[in-house]
């Protein structure tokens, strides 16, 4: 396909603005590789490019919108129509606005989320990252009996938000990672695990590391058994950790906020957690995976500090929740892709990491449940009530050591009271894929439902 | 209020007529995919014009257009899979596509093939109202009627957002089989939430059936009905009490649990999961696997079924299967891919969720079939246990059948009568267990629709199920034991 700068595609859709009514155009273009493995073999090879439009139509206070996934230039003028003639059925909203030259006149974060050898390695080094990692995770640990996938992935994106108002932002990023399923165990005794590796570059990759850590995973649950209801005290693993500050992150925007869908409505300036907690999301940190100089409206990125020793003090706004609250807009615009209108959310959630590493934290909690996965977490979750139930596997810490393993339980509070209970917060800040960092933390005591 | 028939239309005749694709350039565009040495080419062409309008806070806060077009084309040599997709249907963007995915799956062979298409006619949909011919006053209206409706229910609702959504999705799949298949969906959805606020704190109810049907959908589906199911979820939230913990009798009301069996067993059903040694059902075909009263059938071909359609997204036509029968494990579900390395034919339930994505097994509309217990016999009969009327999303790990799903209208059941309302409950399970502790199945029926995710895509389902009991699942509440 012959190559159109998505600046030019985002140009002539803005062009086409009428007196009256203000466009806005995002144009997003990736190119993906993706490989499946199974049983020393390719199972699969993609390799591929998306792109798509994003348009939306300002008549006065009503908003329309439509999308194309695809740059064919006769679609995308069907689309352009199609925002024009939705707006004339929305109801009048003060609030709505786009990003104005004066939003976008603060600091932009020089980022450098680009790294040539995504799409300078060739296919077949992808390949056999893929083959090797799965190869790895068998030969990490004699109880690994299979691999049920292992994948190799990569992408590099593009975006260019452009409107009428004459604002202007573009980005590119790439990131690739591998990953791998081990199988340890037989028949309804098969425990697993998972393991990954993430980076910018190709030469980011950890192979060993993401296969130690299937191994290591599933290894540790053989013989994993349905304990007693009880309550303990829990230490979330990091990637759970990730997770849930993500659910938490998700209250704190200013959609929620806004629309009163929030267990933090009306609870600024109060205090909502333990003293230790202070959680920020800063998309200016190159680490993070979403980091990004500019969000989806175009307007710059910035720290947002959300809680302060316990404290609410803030939440994330887009232009619309912003102008709603007052406050502005924090630069916290996210868009799941062309398909949609800009909502509100975190990139780069972290906690501000505490002393103690995480061998520390599992000898200061004595016995506690240490929670390696949770399951349901969406449907499990209220972000309006706080209630909190999900299905959970790990291993038992008995006087501060390993003991055994875990299966088939729920793990029960609410998140407000899981906030304040917080009583370490591990030093291991790592950076996942997926808008949080996890770090090892311990709650005091949660339900723990088994029979 | 129905119009005459107007559709069926004919996908391909609709296709060929727009000038998105000639058959002659689909032959050379498989050849062209073959040449690397292939043994088997297809290729996957969508274009799907979908509308959702959303209400929100009594405020039609927006309407969108959405609009995807494009061609998947696969290889197949040996056991890899090639694949490739592009957004440009032009002779010269589908041939570089197939010569990407060619290239992907190199090996094997190299001889020449002719492919000459022939079309395999699926049976249309009937469309008796298309939702593009419905003025968008008519279907903001709907949301102005839910939302007043969900109000009604009491000052205690205090938040109301309402979505309507329809799609059409046209495909058409052409292989080095020689076939040349098309099927055209429409479908069309209505969504209800509510917030309700009281001295409890919120408290979240929705609705949100979907059919495969037009926009005749509302003659069986009365927005009001939808809002007013939303809004009393919400309230009885309100008075609910945690949910007890510990392992327990559970009643699932009918349509309420089908998700259960959807995540419980139909994934570890997907052959592409048993023949990577991802499923607890592996080398269980022919072995009682549930209770003797458990009958599970994948339906494609049913009525109005949010995941029904005429063909796969191989060109498979889709079937009435029956996986489990009588208790007893008859067969997986396949796709092409898995069917061809097992020497036998596709069972129809290769879905993809766009063409940009590759063909899984999936599932279509899976249904525990009903039996011959009077619904109300089966709550009387229960001491003590939970009555569970909406589930909400679930989750499995086929690998050890370990599943869980969250409850989110519920009931306590004691002495033998439905009692208070209990809220945040997560039902957890083993779905080789479960299976076998089905002890009562109702003689009642209905379904639920929803997006079932694999591997990051999302496809159309349903599930279905009569009234029954689970003897003892583990209950996940947040009393404090």
């Amino acid at each position: 396909m012959a190559e159109i700068p998505i600046f030019d595609i985002a140009q002539r859709v803005v062009a086409t603005a009428r007196t009256g009514e203000q466009i806005e155009a995002y144009v997003a273009r990736s190119r993906h590789t993706e490989v499946a493995v199974h049983a020393g073999a390719v199972e699969s090879l993609t390799v591929a490019e998306s792109a798509g439009v994003g348009v939306r139509v300002l008549l006065g206070d009503r908003q329309g919108f439509a999308w194309a996934g695809s740059l064919d230039s006769a679609i995308i003028d069907d689309a352009v129509a199609a925002a024009r003639d939705n707006a004339t059925f929305a109801t009048p909203d003060a609030a709505l606005a786009f990003a104005a030259p004066a939003d976008v006149s603060g600091p932009v974060a020089e980022l450098d989320l680009w790294r040539d050898d995504i799409l300078a390695t060739d296919t077949d080094a992808k390949v056999a990252h893929a083959l090797a990692v799965e190869q790895a995770t068998l030969a990490a640990d004699p109880k690994v009996r299979a691999v049920e996938s292992a994948h190799y992935g990569d992408s590099a994106s593009e975006m260019v938000v452009l409107n009428s108002l004459g604002v202007h932002a573009s980005k590119r990023s790439s990131m690739c990672s591998v990953s791998t399923h081990a199988l340890a165990g037989e028949g309804g005794a098969t425990r697993t695990g998972y393991g990954f590796s993430a980076g910018r570059a190709f030469a980011d990759l950890d192979l060993e590391i993401a296969a130690a850590d299937a191994a290591l995973r599933a290894v540790r649950l053989l013989g994993s058994e349905q304990p007693a209801t009880t309550n303990l005290p829990v230490v979330f693993d990091p990637l759970v950790t990730r997770s849930i500050l993500s659910l938490i992150g998700s209250a704190l925007s200013g959609e929620a906020i806004t629309k009163g869908r929030s267990m933090f409505v009306g609870r600024a300036g109060e205090v909502v957690a333990a003293p230790m907690v202070t959680l920020t999301d800063d998309p200016t940190d190159a680490a993070a995976f979403g980091a990004a100089g500019y969000d989806s409206e175009g307007v710059p990125t910035r720290r947002a500090e959300l809680i302060k020793n316990g404290v609410l003090t803030g939440f994330l706004h887009n232009i619309v929740t912003g102008r709603r609250s007052g406050t502005g807009t924090t630069g916290a615009a996210v868009r799941g892709g062309y398909a949609t209108t800009p909502g509100v959310g975190a990139r780069a959630l972290s906690l501000v990491p505490g002393a103690a590493g995480p061998t520390e934290i599992m000898r200061a909690a004595g016995d506690a449940f240490y929670v390696q996965s949770v399951s349901g977490l969406h449907s499990g979750t209220n972000p309006v009530s706080g209630d909190f139930s999900v299905g959970a596997e790990g291993l038992m810490i008995r006087n501060g050591e390993w003991a055994e393993p875990i299966r088939e339980v729920t793990i029960a509070s609410t998140l407000p009271r899981m906030l304040k209970e917080i009583t370490a917060i591990g030093s291991d800040l790592t950076w996942f894929p997926g808008g949080a960092a996890g770090l090892t933390m311990l709650i005091g005591e949660m339900t723990i439902s088994g029979s | 209020m129905s119009a005459p028939v107007v559709n069926p239309t004919d996908p391909l005749a609709d296709l060929l007529q727009e000038g998105v694709v000639e058959v002659a350039v689909l032959e050379e565009v498989l050849g062209r995919a073959l040449q690397g040495g292939g043994d088997f080419a297809e290729v996957f062409i969508e274009d799907r014009a979908s509308t959702a309008v959303h209400l929100d806070d009594t405020r039609i806060e927006e309407l969108t257009s959405g609009r995807l077009r494009g061609a998947g084309i696969r290889v197949l040599s040996g056991d890899a899979t090639g694949f490739a997709h592009t957004a440009d249907l032009s002779p010269a963007g589908l041939l570089e596509a197939a010569a990407a995915a060619a290239s992907a799956a190199r090996g094997g062979g190299a001889d020449t093939k002719v492919i000459a298409l022939s079309n395999r006619a699926g049976t249309p949909q009937l469309v008796m109202i298309a939702p593009e011919s419905v003025a968008k006053e008519r279907k903001v209206e709907l949301l102005h009627i839910a939302d007043a409706a969900a109000r009604g229910r009491g000052d205690a609702i205090k938040q109301v957002s309402a979505t309507y959504a329809d799609s059409r999705r046209r495909i058409l799949v052409a292989n080095s089989d020689g076939v040349l298949a098309t099927d055209g969906r429409v479908r069309t959805r209505f969504m209800v939430q509510c917030v309700a606020v009281g001295d409890t704190g919120m408290q979240t109810g929705t609705d949100a059936p979907g059919h495969t049907q037009g926009f005749e959908f509302f003659d069986a589906i009365n927005p009001e009905l939808v809002a007013t199911t939303a809004a009393d979820r919400a309230l009885t939230l309100l008075r609910a009490r945690p949910a007890p913990t510990g392992k327990l009798p559970v009643v699932l009301r009918r349509g309420a649990g089908g998700v259960l069996f959807h995540e419980a067993c139909g994934h570890g059903l997907e052959s592409d999961l048993v023949g990577r040694d991802a499923s607890v059902f592996r080398g269980s075909v022919d072995q009682m696997v549930a209770s003797p009263l458990v009958t599970v059938v994948d339906d494609g071909t049913y009525e109005l079924g949010w995941g029904t359609s005429a063909i796969d997204d191989e060109g498979t036509p889709v079937a009435r299967n029956v996986l489990i029968e009588n208790g007893v494990l008859t067969d997986y579900m396949w796709d092409l891919t898995r069917a061809r390395k097992n020497g036998r034919a596709s069972s129809g339930n290769g879905r993809r969720e766009t063409y940009q994505d590759l063909p899984m097994v999936r599932m279509t509309n899976t249904y525990l079939v009903a039996g011959d217990s009077d619904p109300d016999d089966i709550i009387a009969d229960t001491e003590y246990g939970l009555y569970c009327a909406a589930l909400g999303g679930g989750q499995v790990n086929t690998a050890t059948g370990d599943y869980v799903f969250g409850v989110t209208e519920a009931y306590l059941i004691e002495n033998g009568e439905i009692t208070d309302p209990v809220r945040a409950a997560q039902l957890i399970g083993n779905g080789l267990d479960t299976l076998r502790l089905v002890d009562a199945v109702g003689n009642d029926f209905d379904t639920w629709a929803g997006t079932c995710g694999k591997d990051g895509q999302g496809v159309p389902v349903s599930a279905g199920q009569p009234t029954l009991r689970v003897s003892e699942l583990t209950v996940g509440g947040t009393a404090r034991g």
